[in-house]
């Protein structure tokens, strides 16, 4: 493998890492507040559609891009509303959001185009466009760092830089602002949380609220940039490869960056069987490496890189003692 | 009493015209669903010019997942729906099963033959079409390899690509093939982004033209290609116009004629293998006003002539189906 075809899959594997970064992050939010989802991927197929609907309407990507959080959002509150409010199993209402966003996706894009399920193709201001960052050209052919910040780094949309700035930013959130510690104190232990005064239903909205915020924008990102319009079941098991990941990394921020990027550079090793060929010296089967994701993350859950450990009020409606 | 009389009458109206309603054809569609811009979409337009043409009126089912297969068809004949047709090889086992329980139903299947009294099985000779889109793809490309990106890894697809092969290879020996499959599941028919990705990794090993048999990935595959100023080839349906200009030519894959003839046949449908290749106009090549100014003279007389050859028996072009090999690729 030369520097060239390296340089090809690292900037592949930055694409496809980015939608399971987001819902990665999302899923972080809402398990790290002790509310488990399972509909990252309901969640991300309705932004999806709902992005490319609004972007083909309107013709900004902008616009798609806050519609496509709205209709996360909202899949977002009903699972508020069955898992907190109405103290619901969480996996029962995810897996049904799940079913939801698979069904009304199609019908909705199907009634309002009429072209078979899909929004119309984007193109222009319709879609979020590569933008090139600072210096790029300069230091394009500067040896072995150049191509990497020319090709890699740069000439992405704003969302992967978006999703990237994220990391540091749940970091700080989580782990030295206030809201940070309770809501990582409302998924283990709810009562003490309740004991000092601190409403343990409001901060669970809050985190279902920015996992919606956050898999609306992993949404619009597969439709408005990578892709030019949304189709059927667009997002492909993504949600569940960020849930793998989520636990691969043991549900931390910056852990959760690598896990995705890992995973992001196996999709991307995927789509480059004679690269695989050449390195291994054998012909692998392409679903041996779409499944690699999954096998460690049965390694780490069995136990043998360290430990991972849910927060232990993870999955468990909160019942106010009376 | 005249209440009960009157619903009675009702209910006998009801059966009566129910009755007669019941010889309409059917038509299910595969889990690509009815709109894939390609294969069953060609199939719901041959429905749809039979509606059209003859005023009639016809059922029509989506798959929506595997475990439908069988309860679906069993409740379209037990509706009373003749002849009943549907899309995709991965009916074959059910159909099987179920044809010998409606003895007076017909029954129609593409893409894989049936053995059975009152089945019609459609097959293509892709491999003849894919054949030409290859000659295309080769006169075409400038860097000598092309590419191809298949839906899920089965023994149809593979006989596309490896006809496809056996086209480029045809015009430029020395070209190189890049062959890729989206996947082993029938989620590889409905994954644009990473058909898109598969793209920019062939255009990354110098593949300037990419065929795309993928279903809904490959509208990723057309739109990626357009994205990256490489040209792309449809398939099944013509595509030329989702990106005109930037797509070569599409392989078509006639089923919307294979239905209509179903449908026209109606009740009185052959049963037995009906093989649809070139020499009937089964499949061919797209060649319309998006992809003109790409087609030149020598391209079009090159692929005509050789369609003629493989018309008389001239060319035999290798099925990979018959035995699971392809002369021209590996897979």
């Amino acid at each position: 493998m030369d520097y060239a075809t390296l340089i090809q899959i690292l900037d592949s594997t930055l694409r496809l890492a980015t939608p399971l970064l987001l819902a990665c992050l999302a899923g972080l939010y809402s398990e790290r507040a002790g509310i488990f989802d399972i509909g990252l991927e309901g969640k991300m197929l309705m932004a999806a559609m709902a992005s490319g609907a609004v972007a083909a309407v309107t013709g900004s990507a902008w616009a798609g891009l806050g519609a496509g959080i709205l209709a996360s959002l909202l899949l977002g509150a009903v699972h508020g509303l069955a898992s907190i409010t109405f103290r619901g199993n969480q996996l029962i209402s995810g897996v049904a959001l799940n079913f939801v966003a698979s069904g009304v996706t199609v019908l909705v894009a199907q009634s309002l185009f009429g072209q078979g399920g899909r929004t119309p193709p984007l193109s222009g201001d319709a879609r979020f466009n590569p933008i090139t960052l600072p210096f790029a050209e300069a230091v394009k052919d500067v040896p072995l760092i150049g191509p990497f910040y020319f090709e890699v780094l740069s000439g992405h949309s704003i969302l992967v830089y978006a999703a990237l700035a994220l990391v540091p930013l749940t970091w700080w959130v989580l782990f030295r602002t206030r809201f940070g510690l309770r809501l990582r104190a409302v998924g283990e232990n709810p009562a003490a949380v309740d004991t000092a005064g601190v409403s343990v239903k409001g901060l669970r909205w809050a985190a279902v609220a920015i996992t919606g915020v956050l898999c609306g924008i992993a949404g619009a990102y597969m439709a408005t940039a990578l892709q030019a319009g949304f189709g059927k079941e667009m997002t492909a098991g993504r949600g569940y490869i960020a849930l793998a990941a989520l636990i691969f990394a043991k549900w931390r921020p910056v852990a959760a960056l690598w896990a995705c990027l890992l995973f992001g550079f196996f999709q991307a090793l995927a789509t480059r069987t004679d690269v695989v060929e050449g390195l291994v010296g054998m012909k692998v089967p392409v679903p041996f490496l779409d499944a690699l994701p999954y096998i460690l993350t049965v390694v780490v859950l069995a136990g043998f890189i360290g430990k991972a450990i849910p927060p232990r009020a993870g999955g468990e409606p909160y019942v106010k003692e009376r | 009493m005249t209440l009960m009389k009157t619903l009675f009458c009702a209910s006998a109206v009801t059966a009566l015209t129910a009755g007669l309603a019941s010889a309409e054809p059917a038509i299910i569609f595969d889990l690509g669903g009815k709109f894939d811009k390609s294969f069953n979409e060609a199939a719901f337009n041959g429905a749809s010019k039979w509606a059209s043409e003859t005023g009639g009126t016809f059922k029509e089912l989506e798959m929506q997942s595997e475990a439908q297969r069988e309860q679906a068809l069993r409740r379209l004949a037990e509706s009373g729906a003749n002849p009943v047709v549907m899309t995709g090889f991965a009916f074959g086992d059910v159909l099987n099963q179920v044809a010998p329980d409606f003895p007076d139903t017909k029954f129609a299947i593409i893409d894989m033959v049936v053995d059975q009294p009152n089945v019609k099985s459609v097959v293509f000779n892709e491999h003849e079409g894919s054949y030409l889109v290859g000659m295309m793809a080769g006169l075409a490309s400038k860097t000598g390899t092309v590419g191809f990106i298949g839906g899920m890894d089965i023994p149809l697809i593979r006989k596309f690509g490896c006809g496809y092969a056996q086209g480029v290879k045809a015009v430029n020996p020395d070209a190189t093939i890049v062959l890729n499959m989206t996947g082993t599941t029938p989620a590889a028919w409905n994954d644009p982004v990473k058909g898109a990705e598969l793209t920019k990794g062939q255009k990354a090993q110098g593949a300037d033209v990419i065929y795309a048999a993928a279903g809904g990935t490959g509208v990723g595959v057309l739109q990626a290609a357009a994205d990256e100023g490489i040209l792309s080839i449809g398939v099944d349906s013509n595509q030329n116009y989702m990106h005109p200009g930037k797509v070569l030519t599409s392989m078509l894959k006639r089923v919307d004629n294979a239905v209509y003839e179903a449908f026209k046949e109606g009740t009185d449908l052959k049963p037995g293998i009906n093989v649809m290749g070139l020499a009937n106009d089964g499949v061919g090549y797209a060649l319309d006003e998006n992809n003109a100014p790409l087609v030149t003279d020598e391209m079009k007389a090159t692929v005509d002539a050789a369609a003629e050859k493989i018309k008389s028996g001239e060319i035999a072009v290798h099925d990979y189906m018959a035995d699971n090999t392809c002369p021209a690729a590996t897979f």
